[in-house]
């Protein structure tokens, strides 16, 4: 009795195991397909509450799922999984989420758990300062309080900056990117190190705009993409082909326009980011490089 | 699922090992938690005595407002009042360290909830007591310092216990003020490493380790400052 159970157990992992791997069967069986998306990453994809979603990479995953769609010849259900930087990757293991569409760094240490769509944005880490600081560049803000988010790689490469250039900063660590917003406008700190969206965003929805701006070197390219299940050779052949399509037909030029540059719900303000090079270059030559093939550069 | 514990023995970048700053990040939260206990038991015990005066309405409502407004505010926010709303009224504090205002954000919360318990603890004890000091002629001060807080002190102890450990825990919301203290580390580290299992697992067991630490300790209070025949009179109270 015991031994039949078990052969059922091993049976049924056998199964969920086989389905895991093959995503577009796994969808037709199903009839529904599940995307990850994230509450607040920028103009990326975040909510609108209610249940609703929007954003940019929102929005090439929908077109990712209506090719899905074609390839399986029905009408699928597509459900929505709210993920955070903590459960994003085991939720895509262990096939709670087929594709997730938030703003995840595609890098080695990840590639060893999932694999990603070609890249469809290159994040740039920036510096943020008030408007009327003065400052211009990284070398000013030695010995400045330099606010970033804690759980997020620019902790990092503040710190191997540090290093590397023997200079010190006296980091402060915001909870959450409102929060370091909330450094640097309460003026705890002289400087906000993070995203370039992520900087623009909460600029954007200041009270007063114009009182920060975006200044200095690029410190850091990050490529940004879809994340979905590792070996599964099929549904990447075909999410990779829709962003290569979106790319040569023009529709990603104008997706960008229309989240980074108009007016995006719900409280209709512009993120106003002009197309980086370092994101022009990645569609130049669509792929799935990790960051640390950008860092060589 | 694969184990990969060698990742704490990985560069974070700055030339220390992920295990060296976890240790300092456990040295942080040892001390926010050290620091914040002393202030809550100081207040705690002050404000606790002062609900319990007999015949000073006015300090009893004092010391009932300052339990009520601390613990009828989520600690988070307090924390957050202190470091980012108070120093827009008042400009000099920003200059107060975050380490300082979370220890005393975090032992003026702590300090509500331990006044309540000496409270419960002082109103615990037989009227006799207080009634026997007095007829020896004891003031009140003397009756309090002599016959009815030490007794006091006995009850609370197994609330105060839990309360210390909580304390431990609740020292967590130091990273939200830039405590490079043990939750920062376990948010920070996982994303560089993407091993969040492991660095997760690592400080789940720092702070259990800690907390039952504490247990210990109040335990071995407990054992030593027990008064024969009181509360354990049957000889099987106590642990």
């Amino acid at each position: 009795m015991k031994k039949q159970l078990i052969a059922v157990a091993v049976a049924a992992l056998a199964c969920v195991g086989a389905q895991a791997e093959d995503t577009l069967a796994k969808v037709k069986t199903a009839g529904s397909i599940t995307m990850g998306v994230r509450d607040s990453s920028g103009a990326l994809s975040y909510t609108l509450g209610d249940g609703k979603y929007a954003g940019f990479h929102y929005e090439i995953c929908q077109r990712i799922i209506g090719n899905v769609e074609k390839a399986v010849g029905k009408k699928l259900d597509v459900k929505f999984q709210s993920v955070t930087s903590q459960n994003r990757i085991p939720l895509v293991q262990n096939g709670t989420v087929d594709i997730e569409c938030g703003s995840t760094t595609n890098n080695t240490a990840r590639q060893k758990d999932v694999a990603f769509v070609n890249t469809t944005y290159v994040e740039e880490v920036r510096i943020a300062v008030k408007a009327n600081s003065g400052i211009t560049s990284i070398a000013q803000l030695k010995d400045k309080n330099v606010a970033t988010t804690t759980g997020t790689t620019s902790v990092q490469l503040l710190r191997k900056h540090e290093r590397a250039n023997g200079i010190d900063f006296k980091e402060v660590f915001g909870k959450d990117h409102a929060d370091s917003f909330l450094l640097l406008d309460s003026g705890r700190a002289d400087a906000f190190v993070m995203d370039g969206s992520i900087l623009a965003g909460n600029i954007a929805n200041a009270k007063n705009p114009a009182d920060f701006k975006i200044v200095g070197e690029v410190l850091a390219v990050e490529p940004i993409a879809i994340m979905i299940r590792k070996d599964d050779a099929a549904f990447k052949k075909l999410a990779d082909d829709t962003v290569r399509d979106l790319i040569k037909n023009g529709d990603m030029a104008k997706l960008w326009d229309k989240w980074f540059l108009q007016a995006i719900p719900p409280k209709n303000v512009k993120i106003g980011l002009a197309l980086s090079e370092s994101t022009k270059a990645a569609w130049a030559n669509p792929n799935d490089k990790p960051a640390e093939d950008y860092a060589k550069k | 699922m694969t184990w990969d514990w060698q990742v704490f023995l990985q560069d974070d970048g700055s030339g220390r090992t992920y295990l060296e700053w976890m240790l300092e990040a456990w040295r942080w939260t040892l001390a926010v938690a050290g620091s914040s206990w002393l202030v809550a038991m100081v207040v705690g015990a002050v404000v606790g005595t002062l609900r319990t005066l007999p015949g000073r309405p006015v300090v009893s409502a004092l010391a009932n407002a300052w339990v009520e407004l601390f613990r009828n505010i989520p600690l988070l926010v307090q924390i957050f009042l202190w470091y980012f709303v108070v120093p827009k009224m008042f400009p000099a504090f920003q200059q107060v360290p975050g380490f300082l205002l979370v220890v005393f954000g975090l032992g003026f919360f702590t300090s509500a909830r331990i006044a309540e318990q000496f409270r419960a603890g002082i109103q615990a004890l037989p009227k006799g007591q207080r009634y026997a000091a007095m007829a020896m002629g004891f003031t009140t001060a003397q009756s309090y310092r002599y016959v009815i807080l030490p007794m006091a002190f006995r009850i609370i102890l197994p609330p105060l216990t839990s309360e210390s450990m909580n304390l431990l825990k609740n020292s967590s919301v130091a990273f939200a003020v830039s405590i490079a203290e043990l939750t920062m580390f376990a948010m920070q580290a996982q994303e560089e490493t993407s091993r969040g299992i492991e660095v997760y697992l690592a400080v789940t067991a720092l702070y259990a380790i800690s907390a039952f630490a504490v247990n210990r300790v109040f335990a071995l209070i407990e054992k030593k400052m027990r008064v024969p025949g009181f509360i354990v009179s049957g000889g099987t109270g106590g642990h």
